[in-house]
């Protein structure tokens, strides 16, 4: 079939069919790029079909091998340490370590260098893994295998990465091409094949690559034997668009130019193989030139974590200076006296005879170099207080980031069923910043829209048909519905509740009003059966939703205007570039075309009974349904001329003759172009269709105007004679006459209708929309595609609705011709003051504002001085559009909303043209769903759909958020409590640097003690469950605003610290000193009070993180208590070991503390008093000062007995919450309900006034 | 139904499915005004009751303190105490006179009290060898015991500045003429004896230098049983400690009066350290302090007044809870 349908396909010559293409220049004027080839940066020599040659110096090129790991097996381990102990913190304790093993530290040496090894090695333990998924998608990429020529035209499958320079490859239909190629041949006869670029540069149309002439004929395995040819071309570069070099074949030397060049990551399409050659490969591909190495980007809340660090360094130092302060002035004033210290003293030891006293070499306490002493000290403070420091603050953080990313990829709720994919976290060091967003950067196809089209609408004659309602008004309808009734429950409430919802008032008021909406509601249903997006009914005719049975099954027939009917669908059947595809089981044939819209329109017609089936280089054959005869005929029309469809004329016109030889025009194009050009007497259903068609555009739906003329056989010949002219004419002008010509010919048209496509939006985009609007983030769409698309899609997502105030930022035609820097720049800030202006002005109304801007006025726009102008117009509106952008811009305009506001931003995106869009947000997100993997490769998240971006921030991210901020805060807080003890006891010992607790202890206490509760906290806790973050988008806020990682909380908790470690001290000095602490009259000395005193502390952090967790699972509950019996097991087994190794720890809980009433009293006392302050405060706060998600836990889990009522509020505030928002499905929603009420109550009024 | 679906249906029931879905179940306390009043209740009626009890075990203790460092120095010496200490031609036993206020029973603990004394210094602390106080001379490795490793190229045993700063005042006790039996044996930790000082171990070559710290010990009896050593040789925390000296072991009546008769030996003079005598009794709680006891009672009650406080506000000031009225979006509408 295959073979066939080829050969079918073959015989049309597709150059021929493009009119304005067929004439193309046969000799290309050697350009002054030529004379570059062989200079430096143009000396690449690439001997084609000889890979052999390129396997030695000087034409030695690099593999087509692609790496993108950060490491390999030698320079993993000095890099990943290099990064570990690029933190502060690391960098400390690595410092630390290594004094230890000059004995300066107060610490034995394991108890130091242990945790840092484990923490070191868990972080680069983590990097490894990452490291290693990345190696893993390299090789998958460069196991991907082509045909290649072996030898004597047999070509082998090779791998990717096998590939040299010089091969021959032959890829097939949707392939992807494996490396850079200069194009051969194609299956095509002119050798010409289609691209698609998506993966590039973000376009979507497929794109025409055509070979030279003179390797046309090179077109079969066999011929490529004994090929040869030498290509001279430019060195790598990342150009996308420029190519220059020559190609020396069978002695003759061609000119290449960049439509030979086909580029890796694009993929072939509509075309079923072509040849190439391989002449950049590997790392020299322009695509692997064009990326740049993702930059490791850190959260906000990470670089505030810094800071926090940075504030417990200060106080380290401010500590270790008091404390080598102390130490100098006590040496000097007091420890001289005291002779149980035996100072060593330079001057004693020469007069005593001491020489069997070695020399005293301890370097602290030297009365007589003080200075000396007093700054080793110093170094001793600073590594004795280092657990001010939360050493496995990081290793944690980077365990529960690693926990939270598992759970974001295993989230259930974000498969997707149809490409099998999960949600990825590929960095997971992000995490708490998708709490934090509040800008959205969205690229539109392949992310909102599945860039496929369908055919929703049309208007014929005027009348619409398809379904007039749309999901607003049915939406809006319910809403009231749903209002009502809430309303009269509402009565019984108290009248407080009632008072605040004023719109209630209005349907209680009014009965009629009710039964209006009631009654509206019926009637929508009713018309609506047939409208499908909402019934989630997949359509079963790919690029075919509508469902309208006056016109199908042939319905049509019937109608009054079936003559208008049959011409519409002529002109949808006729007016195109597309090819059928036979397929040989169905009779209903599936097209190629251009674009998708073209395919969109072949197959509705198909499904109105115009199927066009046959397409020679002439001839255009129809199946048509004859309302006459009820049969089916067959009819060939004959294919004159193809005026072409471009983005200035947007339009597009075929002349053809039917079978009796009459010549039509048929013309598509957009409506406000159409409708300039139609015949006084075509002008009768001008207004109906109008109106149609803002109907269309509101739902965001695509539309062209259908129009047709007949023309006579005597102008039709006239007319043909000056377009053929101007075909051959060659020069500058040909474009201009052309267009002249077809001006000549394209006028007194005659309307038809309109037909409405949808830019099929991917599903559940407008949901998600609607809930990221409603969580307080802001949209931006960012798009390649025209400014009519962007809008129709800004339409589609709730972006825009009808009533915004939209301000245009373009470049006027004059400054555009001009060219010149100053005009456009003058022009383009005289429309952003205006709009401003405007802006300013009418603030207080409750309109909202968007702005849609075109690529070129954005370049501008950009620049230096007008950028400021222009950011402030754009952030305060509520959704920005900016259409016709360049990867390049859309990176640019990431980085400056991202510099000019501070705030939080996030890009998604598809294509490899959003690359750089996705490097530059803080949170780059990649949709997984295409093939296309740069996106993905580039990003930190990738979603498999863009409606899980919903779940992804508001759940995902508010939790990520709200975890890591407590658990950072937690960490400080133990910290601080804990280090400060080891600073109060050097109050109370003469600041001599002594500890009062064992080594082991302080070692587990980061390592075991009390890590597991935190990392539970960090992975575990949710202040909300999933789904009443969901239903509360507006909790999202608490992110943004960063409420929970303010510096106020970060003050506080290091205060709540200050205060548990004073109390915790100073209870245990108070209480255990002097007198005894046991019935048999023992004291305690240092060991127990080390240990009774550690042992407050471990119950007292413990305890707090229970108070913390808002969320209790068995984990939390294990973890917790868990940490603090492991304590005294910790204690039992250490104890037991022999004297040597457990030194003063030996035996110290089951003979010295634990039999001691006293030790457990103290415990309870101290842990409930340096809790009490932090408890206190969240009475206090959840008593009079409550935050959201306190009340939502309240009408949550509080009142389970009186559900019912519990069930109105909650419906009642989930719709409170939804109200503030300016774009979104909700939004509009909301001004419908507004626009249905003031048609109900003028009713009502004209009712009551007719009474 | 496919077997994967049924098979992802029974997944949905297991554990670890719930926790990748942060499903499981899990119990969300919130801190309502009723809980907030009970715990408060409930702290003020644990505390003051166990405040009240370790209240009392405190005050049933009855303790005895007499500073004798300054009196023990004869009126002439007062001048240079420093001097008249370090003089060993001078005898320095002194009397002292305790009157019993109250009935003691006994066991009555005997603690020498030493104030503004740094045994915690990190010097002094790190001095000392442990290896070699149970395994003596056998051990080598004294480096730690520095300065007062060797004497005349001989090892100290027990070396380092602990040891040799050993507390050397003697205590005799008479009532009524008679001598008070004095119990010196079993005041050291067991596991000190038994583990940590050699059974084997003899004192040797100890003070033996031209500077003598503190007491001497007897060389022939072994370390395990030099209970005075092990007890000094436990570092205390603080700057101001008490160690036990032994336990007389009858009932002193009230208005008893005990003579001390005490050699004033050790030298706290050059750094003014106070010395003090202290008999006490004992509770179950171990010795006089009434800070635990006090402050249970304050934190019992001030948790009482915190729940009646808190009671009244929550009547006066009744937020009603889930008051939905403090939501941002119903806060903003009603400052509108």
């Amino acid at each position: 079939m295959a073979a066939s349908s080829r050969r079918r396909k073959g015989k049309v010559r597709w150059s021929k069919l493009y009119t304005f293409a067929c004439l193309r220049p046969s000799t290309s004027e050697p350009s002054s790029a030529q004379e570059l080839i062989g200079q430096p940066g143009f000396s690449r020599v690439v001997f084609c079909n000889e890979p052999h040659l390129h396997k030695r110096k000087p034409f030695k090129y690099p593999h087509n091998y692609i790496s993108t790991t950060k490491y390999n097996v030698l320079t993993f381990l000095p890099r990943a340490l290099f990064e570990q102990f690029r933190r502060v913190a690391n960098f400390y304790f690595l410092l630390a370590a290594v004094l230890s093993l000059l004995s300066l530290a107060p610490f034995s040496r394991a108890s130091l260098i242990a945790p840092l090894v484990f923490v070191v090695g868990i972080s680069m333990l983590k990097e490894a893994v990452e490291d290693w998924h990345r190696f893993l998608q390299d090789l998958d990429v460069n196991n991907r295998t082509v045909k290649a020529h072996a030898s004597s035209g047999v070509f082998v499958d090779k791998l990717w990465k096998e590939l040299r320079v010089g091969d021959v490859v032959k890829v097939n239909k949707d392939e992807y091409f494996p490396s850079d190629l200069l194009l051969i041949s194609s299956s095509y006869e002119d050798g010409v094949c289609y691209v698609e670029t998506m993966n590039l540069d973000g376009e979507t149309n497929l794109k025409i690559k055509r070979c030279l002439e003179a390797t046309l004929s090179l077109n079969e395995d066999e011929e490529f034997r004994n090929f040869k040819a030498i290509v001279r071309c430019e060195d790598p570069n990342p150009n996308l668009y420029t190519f220059v070099g020559n190609l020396e074949f069978e002695n003759r030397s061609y000119p290449l130019c960049p439509s030979q060049v086909l580029l890796r990551d694009s993929k072939l399409r509509n075309t079923d193989y072509i040849y190439g050659v391989v002449i950049f490969s590997g790392h020299d591909t322009k695509a692997v030139r064009n990326s740049t190495r993702s930059p490791s980007k850190r959260s906000r809340m990470e670089r505030i974590m810094d800071r926090i660090i940075y504030l417990l360094f200060s106080i380290l130092l401010l500590l270790s200076l008091v404390s080598s302060i102390g130490s100098l002035l006590f040496l000097r004033h007091h420890m001289v006296d005291w002779w149980y210290l035996q100072l060593p003293d330079d001057n004693k030891v020469h007069d005593l005879d001491a020489s069997n006293q070695k020399k005293d070499n301890d370097k602290f306490f030297n009365p007589s170099k003080p200075v000396k002493s007093a700054s080793l000290q110093f170094i001793r403070a600073l590594i004795l207080y280092g657990y001010l420091i939360p050493i496995s603050l990081y290793v944690s953080i980077e365990v529960v980031k690693v926990l939270q990313a598992m759970l974001i990829n295993k989230d259930i709720e974000m498969y997707d069923e149809a490409t099998r994919k999960s949600v990825q976290a590929r960095t997971s060091n992000l995490n708490e910043e998708l709490g934090q967003v509040e800008m959205i950067l969205s690229d539109k196809t392949g992310t909102l829209t599945c860039n496929q089209m369908e055919f929703r609408k049309c208007s014929i004659a005027g009348i619409s048909y398809g379904g007039d309602v749309t999901e607003v008004d049915l939406a809006a309808s319910k809403r009231m519905n749903v209002d009502f009734e809430a309303s009269q429950l509402s009565i019984d409430e108290s009248d407080r509740i009632s008072q605040s919802y004023e719109e209630f008032e209005f349907s209680v008021s009014d009965f009629s009003a009710k039964k209006a909406v009631l009654g509206c509601r019926e009637v929508l249903d009713n018309t609506n059966k047939g409208n499908s997006r909402l019934s989630e009914e997949e359509s079963v005719i790919k690029g075919f939703n509508f469902r309208d049975d006056r016109l199908l099954n042939k319905n049509w027939i019937h109608g009054s205007n079936s003559s208008e009917i049959t011409m519409f669908f002529r002109v949808m059947a006729l007016c195109h570039t597309g090819i059928p595809i036979e397929d040989d089981k169905i009779i209903k044939l599936r097209y190629e075309a251009e674009s998708p819209e073209e395919v969109a329109f072949l197959v509705a017609s198909q499904e109105f009974g115009f199927q066009f089936f046959r397409r020679t280089q002439s001839v255009m054959v129809l199946k048509e349904f004859d309302p006459s005869s009820r049969m089916e005929v067959e009819r060939e029309y004959k294919l004159l001329n193809l005026l072409e469809f471009s983005s200035s004329r947007k339009r597009m016109s075929v002349i053809v003759s039917n079978e009796d030889g009459q010549i039509f025009l048929l013309c598509k194009g957009a409506d406000s172009i159409i409708f300039d050009r139609l015949a006084d007497n075509g002008r009768t259903y001008e207004q109906a269709t109008t109106s149609h068609l803002s109907n269309y555009a509101e739902d965001g739906l695509r539309t062209l105007a259908f129009a047709y003329r007949t023309v006579e056989a005597a102008e039709y010949e006239c007319w043909n004679t000056i377009f053929t002219q101007a075909k051959t004419t060659i020069g500058p002008e040909r474009e201009e006459l052309l267009e002249k010509a077809s001006e000549m010919i394209e006028k007194d048209l005659i309307l038809l209708g309109v037909v409405a496509v949808e830019d099929k939006l991917q599903k559940g985009v407008p949901e998600c929309i609607d809930k990221l609007a409603q969580a307080g983030l802001k949209v931006w769409l960012l798009t390649g595609d025209k400014r009519e698309t962007a809008i129709n899609i800004g339409f589609a997502c709730s972006l825009l609705r009808q009533d915004m105030k939209q301000f245009h930022l373009s470049l006027s035609r004059e400054a555009e011709s001009n060219n010149q820097v100053k005009a456009m720049k003058i022009d383009i800030l005289h429309q952003i003051e205006s709009s401003y202006k405007v802006m300013c002005q009418e603030r207080n109304k409750e309109a909202p504002f968007a702005l849609i801007v075109d690529g070129k006025a954005l370049e501008v726009a950009l620049r230096g001085d007008v950028k400021d102008q222009f950011l402030q117009l754009a952030v305060n509106c509520a959704s920005v559009i900016c259409c016709r952008v360049s990867p390049k811009q859309k990176a640019l305009i990431t980085r400056l909303v991202k510099e000019y506001t501070g705030r939080t931003t996030l890009a998604i995106g598809d294509g490899a043209n959003d690359v750089g869009m996705i490097q530059e947000a803080d949170i780059g997100v990649g949709i997984s769903g295409m093939e296309g993997m740069q996106a993905v490769m580039a990003s930190d998240f990738s979603l498999p759909q863009f409606r899980f971006l919903e779940r992804l921030l508001i759940v995902h991210g508010h939790w990520c958020y709200q975890r890591i901020a407590k658990m950072v805060l937690y960490f400080v807080y133990k910290n601080v409590a804990f280090g400060l003890t080891l600073f109060y006891y050097e109050l109370y010992t003469s600041f001599s640097g002594e500890v009062l607790y064992n080594d082991w202890y302080m070692t587990m206490f980061n390592v075991m003690l009390t890590s597991l509760p935190v990392i539970a906290l960090g992975v575990l806790e949710q202040d909300v469950s999933s789904d009443v973050c969901l239903q509360f988008p507006a909790l999202y806020q608490q992110g943004p605003r960063n409420v929970h990682f303010s510096w106020s909380r970060i003050i506080g908790w290091i205060l709540n610290g200050v205060v548990t470690s004073l109390v915790i001290f100073l209870a245990n000095i108070y209480i255990l000193s002097p007198s005894a602490f046991r019935q048999n009259g023992y004291v305690a000395d240092i060991n127990s009070l080390g240990a009774i005193t550690y042992t407050c502390i471990i119950w007292t952090v413990n305890c707090q993180i229970a108070l913390i967790t808002s969320h209790f699972t068995w984990i939390q509950h294990l973890s917790i208590w868990g940490s603090i019996l492991l304590w005294y097991i910790f204690l039992i087994l250490y104890g037991a070991l022999p004297p040597y190794v457990s030194g003063n720890a030996f035996q110290v809980f089951i003979e010295d503390i634990g039999p001691a009433p006293l030790y457990w009293i103290v415990t309870l006392l101290v842990v409930i008093v340096s809790l009490l302050p932090y408890f206190a405060h969240i009475v206090i706060q959840r008593s009079f000062y409550p935050m959201d998600d306190h009340i939502i836990q309240e009408m949550k889990y509080c009142f389970k007995k009186d559900i019912v009522r519990n069930n109105q509020m909650w419906l009642r505030e989930q719709r409170n919450s939804q109200r503030s928002t300016h774009i979104g499905f909700s939004a509009r929603v909301d001004a419908k309900v507004l626009s249905f009420k003031e048609q109900l109550h003028q009713k009502n009024y004209q009712f009551t006034d007719d009474l | 139904m496919t077997d994967t679906d049924q098979e992802r249906d029974r997944n949905k029931e297991t554990a670890f499915y719930k926790f990748t879905q942060q499903t499981l179940p899990a119990c969300k306390p919130v801190l309502t005004p009723a809980w907030v009043i009970t715990i408060f209740l409930f702290t003020g009626c644990i505390f003051i009751p166990v405040g009240l009890v370790t209240l009392r075990a405190s005050r049933s203790v009855v303790e005895i303190v007499d500073r004798y460092d300054a009196e023990c120095v004869p009126e002439p010496f007062r001048i240079d105490k420093v001097s008249y200490v370090q003089d060993d031609s001078i005898p320095k036993n002194c009397s002292r006179f305790l009157k019993v206020h109250k009935y003691m029973k006994a066991p009555i603990y005997i603690y020498y009290q030493l104030d503004n004394y740094y045994q915690n210094h990190r010097r002094y602390v790190k001095s000392r060898s442990d290896q070699q106080l149970l395994h003596g001379r056998k051990y080598h490795g004294t480096s730690s015991c520095q300065p007062v490793e060797f004497n005349n190229d001989h090892a100290i045993v027990p070396c380092g500045l602990v040891a040799w700063s050993l507390f050397n005042d003697t205590f005799k006790f008479i009532r009524e003429r008679a001598e008070l039996k004095v119990n010196r044996k079993n005041i050291a930790w067991k596991s000190d004896r038994d583990h940590k000082f050699g059974k084997k171990v003899y004192p040797y070559n100890f003070q033996n230098g031209t500077l003598i710290g503190g007491g001497k010990l007897n060389p022939r009896i072994p370390l395990s049983d030099q209970e005075d050593l092990i007890v000094w040789m436990r570092i205390s925390a603080l700057p101001s400690f008490r160690k036990l000296y032994g336990r007389i072991e009858e009932d002193l009546d009230v208005d008893d009066v005990v003579v001390v008769h005490l050699m004033n030996n050790y030298n706290t003079y050059s750094f003014s350290g106070k010395k003090k005598l202290v008999l006490s009794t004992s509770s179950w709680l171990g010795g006089k302090n009434d800070f635990l006891g006090l402050a249970y009672v304050f934190v019992g009650s001030s948790s009482l007044i915190l729940a009646l406080v808190f009671m009244l506000l929550h009547l006066r000031y009744r937020r009603p809870y889930r008051d939905t009225i403090y939501l941002p979006w119903n806060r903003k509408s009603l400052s509108v």
